[in-house]
C-alpha cells in the first residue's frame, strides 16, 4: 500500500496515510483471563501474531475505557501518536471497530551507510475525514450483511466472523486511504439537475414498473452517477449511492466505452429495441447458463429491517435500482418480464434526459474554466457538488487542487462542526490561495480562490460577488438543482454585521 | 338488460292523430313541431312541438299569430297558402313555367320562402302586409326531387336523368348562392337510363359543425360487397364537395338515418337494431376514412306508454321502435313524435377501450358527468397495469381542457385589446361540459380517491403525480389544491422523503401557502423548515414572513442580516428584535442588536436615541442595567 511519491528534493521519499491495522471486537464475548482472543471478531492482517493481536486489540479496550470516565456520553474518537493514529467506533453496542492509520511521512536519505531518517507528519490527517471513512465501513458492511446484532441472534460469533471476514477482506482493498478528504465526511449525494417536465416523466416511469410489477418495493432512479429518485429513505439511499457510484458504475462502464467489436461489450445483438441490461444478476439473458442471483441488501435497519434483492438494470447512461423482498424468488421468468417491460422505455427516457440535459447546457453557453473551485453541501438533503474533483472511479478519486488546500477545507469544516451558529472563515494559503468556507443553517460552501496580491476584502467581496453571479450562470446551467444550491446562499449567508 | 340499450327515446313525446284519411300529418323540420290537419284543415290543426307545454289549435278561419305553416301543396303552379295573422288571409302566388309541377317549398326564414318546381327553383321575399311575395331570384334547371337542411338553409336538388347529380343552394339574408355540384357514385349503372338515385336514401345533416350530404348506399346482393353502407359527402360553402367518410353497416335491408349529438345513428328495420358511428372516431387500421359501428348494434330502449283508462291497468306495452316512421333527428310514430336520446351510461361498459371511451364520451352534448363517474371508475378498481390507461385519459381531458383555456385566453387578450380591428366581435369561448378543469376533478374524483382505505397509498400517490404531469405536459397552472391533496397524503402516510425530493426538482410549485403548510410540518420533519424558508425566499414576495420565521426561532441576527441584505432595515420595528434578543438571554446578542439600533436612528435621524413611538423604552433601560451609561453611543453634537 505504499505509494512512494518522488519529491522534488535529492531522492526524498515522501509516503502517504495508509492503513495499518483494521479490526472488530466485542470486550464482552472474552472477559476472563485467557479468553481474550475470542473477543476478537476481525483481525486486518490476518497475519499477525495472536498476542500481538490481543494485545492491540486489549490497549484499545483500555483507551476507550478509561477515556470513558472523563465523558461518558462521548467515548473517545481517536488517539493521536506519532508513528500513526487510530480511530475507534461503536456502530452497535459493545461492538468496536478499530482503524489504525500511519501517518503520511517523508523519507530522507542520509549520508551513506546511515538508515534514512524518517519525519512523521502527524497533523497532516484530519480525524474527522477518517472517522467518516470507518463509519462508511460500517454503514457499507451493513448495507449488504444487516447488522453484527442480526447475524449474531442467526447464528452466533461464527457467523458474524464469517461474514466479517468475507466482507471487509475485499473491502479494505478498496479502501483508498490516501485520496480521503472533506467529501468523504460530507457522503453527499449528487443530484441530476433536471426541468420538472422530464422529472415527472420519470416519476411517471417509476410508479408504471412499480404498478405493473407489484414485487418491487422500492426503487432508485440516476443519470450520469447522479440521483434523481430514491424511494429509499436517505440515510440508506447514502449508502447505496456511494456503492453504486464508486464500485458497481465503474466496474460496468468499460463495456460501454469499449468498441462495438469489443468482446468486452456485451450482446446487444438480436436485441435492437433497446439499451437495456442488467448490471447486478445475469449478465445476458440469452444465455441458457444465465444466473439470476442478485446481491442483496439490507436497509431500515432500526425499524422494519428488510432484506432485499438489489436489481440495477442499466439503459444508456440511465440507471435503475429496483429492490424486492429477498423472500421473493427471482428467476429467468421475472428478469425477462423486466427486461422488456423496462429495456424500451427506460432506452427512450434516456435518451430524453440526455437531449434535454443539452438543451439546457446550450442555453447557459460552453463551459467556461471559471477562475475558482468549490464544493458545496446541504446537510439537509444531502445534497453535494464539487468542481473540485474530477470523476470518481474504483480506485481514486482525483481532485484538481493540492493536498495541502484540501487539508484546509477539512480544518475549516472541523471549525464549524464545534459551533451551530452560522460562521465565515477566511483563509489564506500560499501561494495567492485563498480558501473560503460559509456556513449558514444546514448549508455549507467552501471556495477557493487564485487572486494575485488581493486582500482579505477584496477576498470578501470577491466571494459575494461569485455567489451572485454563480447563482444566476448555473440557473441557466442546470435549472433547478444548482440554483438550489447557490441562489440560497447568497442571501441566507451573511456577512457579519459588527 | 337496460343496460344494453345505448339509444332510447325521450319521455315527453309529442302525441298527435293519427294519420288516416281524414287526418294528414306533417312535420316542420325548420321548427320541429308536427301538425295534425283534419279534413284538411277545415276541423282543425294541431300543432305540437317537442319543447312547447301547450300545443296551438287553431281552424282554418280562426287567427294565428303569425306566419305559419303552409298546408296546401297542389300539383298545380299556383301555390297558395295561408297566413294567419288577420283573419286568415291567403296569399296566392304562380310559380314557375306553366307546364312546371311544383314539387315543394322550404321556409329558409320566417319571411323568405323557396319554391321547388320540376324545372328550377325560385326565392321570394314574403310581404305580409301586401299579401304577396316578392321574386328574389330564381335558377332553372331540371329537379328530380329535393332534400331542405332547415339548421343550414341548404336545399339538395336531385338533376340528371339518373338523379345522382346533386346541385345544392344555400340561402341567407335574401341571397341565393349556388354551391358546386357534385354527383353521387352509384353502386350499378343502369342501361335504359331512369331514376335511381332516390330521395330516400339522401340525407342532409350537420355534423360537428360541418355539412354533410348522407347517401343511403345499397349494394347488389351480387356483390362481394358484405353490405350496405352510408356514404359522407362533406358540403363546403367554398370549393368541390368531397367524398369524406364511409360508414360500413355490414348487412343489408331497409335502413333509416337519425343524427343525434354529432353521431349518426343508422336504424336497420329487419334486424330492429341501430348502429352508432362516430365520423371523429378512427379506426387504426384504415388511412381511409371507413368506418366501422362504435358498439354493436342494439336494439333503441324500448318505451311504454302509459296508457290512460282502464285498459292500461298492468299493461304497458313496449314499442316496437324500429317500426317507426322516421326522420333526421326525431323518430315520428304513429301518434307520437320523439327525440331519440344517447344515453352515454351503457356505452361506458359496452366500451372496453378507455381511450376510445374518452374520445367519444368528450364530443358528447351532456358528458360531464359521466366522464367524472368513469375516472372514479377507473381508479377505484386499481387494476394492475392501469397507469398508462389513467396517463392516457388523463392526457385527453386535459387536451381539451388546455384549447379552452387557449381559446379563453387570446380572448381576454383580443378583448383588453380593444374593438380596433374591424368590427367582427370576438367570440366567447363556449365551455361545453366537455372541459374538465382540475377543480371538477378535485372535487368529483380525487378528492374522494385519496380518502379510499382499500387502495394502496403507492397507487393513489401515482396517480395524483400523473393527474400533476399530465397538466404540466399541457403548460396548465396547477392549483395549490392539488399539491396539498399530494402534501397530505405523503404525511398521512410518512412518505416525508418523497415529499422532499418532489419540492427539491419543484414538482410542487412554490407558493405562500404551501410554504405555510411546510413549516407546520416542521415538528414531525426537521428538514420541513429549510423547504419552508427556501421557498419563502424564492418567493421574493414573503420577506416579512422569513423575517418571523426566524425570529420565531430564536434566530435574531439571522433575521437581522437577511433584512438587511434585501434592504428593508430601515423600516424594521426596532422593538421587534429587541425583543426577540432580550427573549434568547443572550446578553452579547442583545448588545449587538441594540448597537444596531443605535446606528441605524444616527443614521436616519442623526441621534442615536429612539424615539417614543418605537416603545423602546423597556430595553433602553435593559441595556443601561446591563451594560452601563456609558456603553450608549454618545449624541453628536456639533
Amino acid at each position: 500500500m505504499i505509494s512512494p511519491r518522488m519529491a522534488t528534493g535529492m531522492q526524498e521519499k515522501q509516503y502517504t496515510p495508509s492503513l495499518l491495522n483494521f479490526f472488530i471486537y466485542n470486550p464482552k464475548f472474552g472477559p476472563r483471563e485467557g479468553e481474550e482472543e475470542k473477543k476478537i471478531l476481525f483481525y486486518h492482517p490476518s497475519d499477525v501474531e495472536k498476542n500481538e493481536k490481543i494485545r492491540n486489540v486489549g490497549l484499545c479496550e483500555a483507551i476507550v475505557q478509561f477515556t470513558r470516565t472523563f465523558c461518558p456520553s462521548k467515548p473517545a474518537k481517536s488517539l493521536h501518536t506519532q508513528k500513526n493514529r487510530q480511530f475507534f467506533f461503536e456502530p452497535e453496542e459493545n461492538f468496536w471497530i478499530v482503524m489504525v492509520v500511519r501517518n503520511p511521512m517523508v523519507e530522507k536519505p542520509n549520508k551513506e551507510g546511515k538508515p534514512p531518517t524518517i519525519e512523521y507528519q502527524e497533523e497532516e490527517i484530519l480525524d474527522t475525514v477518517y472517522g467518516a471513512v470507518l463509519q462508511q465501513c460500517y454503514s457499507m458492511y451493513k448495507l449488504f450483511n444487516g447488522t453484527f446484532a442480526r447475524a449474531m441472534e442467526a447464528g452466533g460469533v461464527e457467523l458474524l466472523t464469517q461474514k466479517l471476514e468475507k466482507f471487509f477482506y475485499r473491502y479494505l482493498q478498496t479502501l483508498h486511504l490516501q485520496s480521503c478528504d472533506l467529501l468523504d465526511v460530507f457522503g453527499g449525494i449528487s443530484f441530476f439537475p433536471l426541468d420538472k417536465m422530464t422529472y415527472l416523466k420519470i416519476q411517471s416511469f417509476v410508479n408504471r414498473v412499480e404498478e405493473s410489477l407489484s414485487l418491487i418495493k422500492y426503487t432508485a432512479f440516476l443519470y450520469n452517477d447522479q440521483l434523481i429518485w430514491s424511494g429509499l429513505e436517505q440515510d440508506d439511499m447514502r449508502i447505496l449511492y456511494k456503492y453504486l457510484t464508486t464500485s458497481l458504475f465503474p466496474r460496468h462502464s468499460e463495456p460501454e466505452l469499449a468498441g462495438r467489436d469489443s468482446p468486452l461489450r456485451p450482446e446487444v445483438a438480436g436485441n435492437l429495441l433497446h439499451y437495456g441490461r442488467f448490471l447486478t444478476g445475469p449478465s445476458n439473458l440469452k444465455d441458457p447458463e444465465a444466473k439470476f442471483r442478485f446481491p442483496k441488501i439490507f436497509v431500515n435497519t432500526d425499524d422494519s429491517y428488510e432484506e432485499l434483492h438489489l436489481i440495477v438494470y442499466k439503459a444508456m447512461s440511465a440507471a435503475v435500482c429496483f429492490m424486492i423482498s429477498a423472500s421473493e424468488e427471482l428467476g429467468r421468468e421475472f428478469c425477462e418480464q423486466l427486461d422488456g417491460l423496462v429495456g424500451p422505455q427506460l432506452t427512450l427516457l434516456a435518451s430524453d434526459i440526455c437531449e434535454q440535459y443539452n438543451i439546457n447546457r446550450r442555453v447557459s453557453g460552453p463551459d467556461k474554466e471559471p477562475q475558482f473551485k468549490f464544493i458545496y453541501f446541504n446537510h439537509m438533503n444531502l445534497a453535494e457538488k464539487s468542481t473540485i474533483h474530477m470523476r470518481k472511479t474504483a480506485s481514486v478519486s482525483l481532485t484538481s487542487v493540492h493536498p495541502d488546500l484540501m487539508k484546509i477545507l477539512g480544518d475549516i469544516h472541523a471549525d464549524f462542526v464545534r459551533v451551530d451558529e452560522d460562521e465565515e472563515i477566511i483563509v489564506k494559503a500560499m501561494t495567492d490561495y485563498w480558501v473560503v468556507g460559509k456556513k449558514s443553517d444546514q448549508r455549507e460552501l467552501y471556495v477557493i480562490l487564485n487572486q494575485k496580491n488581493a486582500n482579505l476584502i477584496e477576498v470578501n467581496e470577491e466571494v459575494k460577488r461569485l455567489c451572485a453571479t454563480q447563482c444566476i450562470v448555473t440557473r441557466h446551467l442546470n435549472g433547478y438543482t444548482q440554483t438550489l444550491y447557490l441562489a440560497l446562499i447568497v442571501s441566507l449567508l451573511w456577512n457579519a454585521i459588527i | 338488460m337496460s343496460e344494453e340499450h345505448y339509444l332510447e327515446l325521450c319521455d315527453s313525446p309529442v302525441q298527435f292523430e293519427n294519420a288516416s284519411s281524414v287526418n294528414n300529418v306533417f312535420f316542420d323540420e325548420a321548427n320541429k313541431q308536427v301538425f295534425a290537419v283534419r279534413s284538411g284543415g277545415a276541423t282543425g290543426v294541431v300543432v305540437k312541438g317537442p319543447d312547447d307545454k301547450n300545443s296551438i289549435a287553431f281552424r282554418y278561419e280562426c287567427a294565428l299569430k303569425s306566419l305559419c305553416f303552409a298546408l296546401i301543396k297542389q300539383n298545380r303552379p299556383v301555390f297558395s297558402f295561408q297566413n294567419g295573422g288577420q283573419g286568415g288571409s291567403e296569399i296566392s302566388q304562380v310559380c314557375g313555367e306553366k307546364n312546371a309541377t311544383v314539387l315543394g317549398f322550404c321556409w329558409t326564414s320566417w319571411n323568405e320562402i323557396v319554391f321547388i318546381t320540376d324545372q328550377g327553383v325560385e326565392f321570394y321575399q314574403v310581404l305580409p302586409d301586401k299579401r304577396s311575395l316578392k321574386l328574389l331570384k330564381s335558377h332553372s334547371i331540371n329537379v328530380n326531387w329535393y332534400v331542405y337542411c332547415p339548421e343550414t338553409s341548404v336545399i339538395l336538388l336531385s338533376t340528371t336523368v339518373q338523379g345522382n347529380v346533386l346541385q345544392p343552394f344555400a340561402f341567407k339574408c335574401g341571397t341565393m348562392s349556388k354551391m358546386s355540384k357534385f354527383e353521387i357514385e352509384l353502386p350499378v349503372v343502369t342501361k335504359p337510363a331512369k331514376i335511381i338515385l332516390s330521395e330516400r336514401d339522401i340525407a342532409v345533416a350537420t355534423i360537428y359543425g360541418q355539412l354533410y350530404v348522407m347517401y343511403l348506399k345499397h349494394h347488389s346482393r351480387t356483390g362481394n360487397n358484405p353490405g350496405a353502407e352510408v356514404v359522407l359527402y362533406h358540403l363546403q360553402r367554398e370549393g368541390a364537395c368531397k367524398r369524406s367518410h364511409i360508414l360500413k353497416l355490414n348487412t343489408t335491408g331497409k335502413f333509416a338515418l337519425n343524427v343525434v349529438d354529432n353521431l349518426v345513428i343508422v336504424h336497420h328495420q329487419s334486424s330492429q337494431t341501430s348502429f352508432m358511428f362516430d365520423i371523429k372516431m378512427k379506426d387504426t387500421d384504415s388511412n381511409l376514412n371507413i368506418h366501422q359501428p362504435v358498439l354493436p348494434a342494439r336494439s333503441i330502449h324500448p318505451y311504454k306508454i302509459a296508457l290512460t283508462g282502464p285498459a292500461a291497468v298492468g299493461s304497458q306495452t313496449p314499442v316496437p321502435c324500429e317500426l317507426c316512421i322516421l326522420f333526421l333527428t326525431f323518430l315520428l310514430g304513429s301518434g307520437y313524435l320523439w327525440y331519440l336520446q344517447v344515453k352515454l351510461k351503457p356505452v361506458v361498459s359496452l366500451l372496453q377501450d378507455k381511450s376510445k371511451l374518452m374520445e367519444f364520451l368528450l364530443r358528447r352534448r351532456d358528458c360531464k358527468m359521466v366522464i367524472l363517474s368513469v375516472c372514479s371508475q377507473m381508479l377505484s378498481r386499481g387494476d394492475k397495469g392501469s397507469l398508462p390507461v389513467v396517463a392516457i385519459v388523463f392526457d385527453k381531458l386535459n387536451q381539451v381542457y388546455k384549447e379552452y383555456l387557449e381559446a379563453e385566453q387570446s380572448y381576454t387578450m383580443a378583448v383588453e385589446c380593444g374593438p380596433s380591428r374591424g368590427s367582427t366581435a370576438h367570440k366567447r369561448p363556449v365551455r361545453t361540459q366537455a372541459v374538465i378543469d382540475q377543480s371538477d376533478m378535485y372535487t368529483h374524483v380525487l378528492s374522494l380517491f385519496t380518502e379510499r382505505k382499500d387502495v394502496s397509498h403507492k397507487f393513489i400517490i401515482a396517480v395524483l403525480m400523473e393527474y400533476i404531469r399530465s397538466l404540466n405536459q399541457f403548460q396548465i397552472t396547477v392549483q395549490h389544491y392539488l399539491y396539498e391533496l399530494v402534501i397530505k397524503t405523503l404525511v398521512q402516510h410518512n412518505l416525508l422523503y418523497m415529499l422532499h425530493q418532489f419540492l427539491q426538482y419543484h414538482v410542487l410549485s412554490d407558493s405562500k401557502p404551501l410554504a405555510c403548510l411546510l413549516l407546520s410540518l416542521e415538528s414531525t420533519y426537521p428538514p420541513a423548515h429549510q423547504l419552508s424558508l427556501d421557498m419563502l425566499k424564492r418567493l421574493s414576495t414573503a420577506n416579512d414572513e422569513i423575517v418571523e420565521v426566524l425570529l420565531s426561532k430564536q434566530q435574531v441576527l439571522g433575521a437581522l442580516r437577511f433584512i438587511r441584505s434585501v434592504g428593508g432595515h430601515d423600516n424594521i420595528s426596532a422593538r421587534k428584535f429587541l425583543d426577540a434578543a432580550r427573549q434568547t438571554k443572550d446578553q452579547m446578542l442583545f448588545y449587538t442588536i441594540f448597537r444596531f439600533f443605535e446606528q441605524r436612528n444616527q443614521r436616519l435621524r442623526g441621534s442615536p436615541n429612539f424615539t417614543p413611538g418605537e416603545h423602546c423604552e423597556e430595553h433602553v433601560a435593559y441595556f443601561k442595567q446591563a451594560f452601563g451609561e456609558q456603553a450608549f453611543i454618545k449624541p453628536v453634537t456639533l
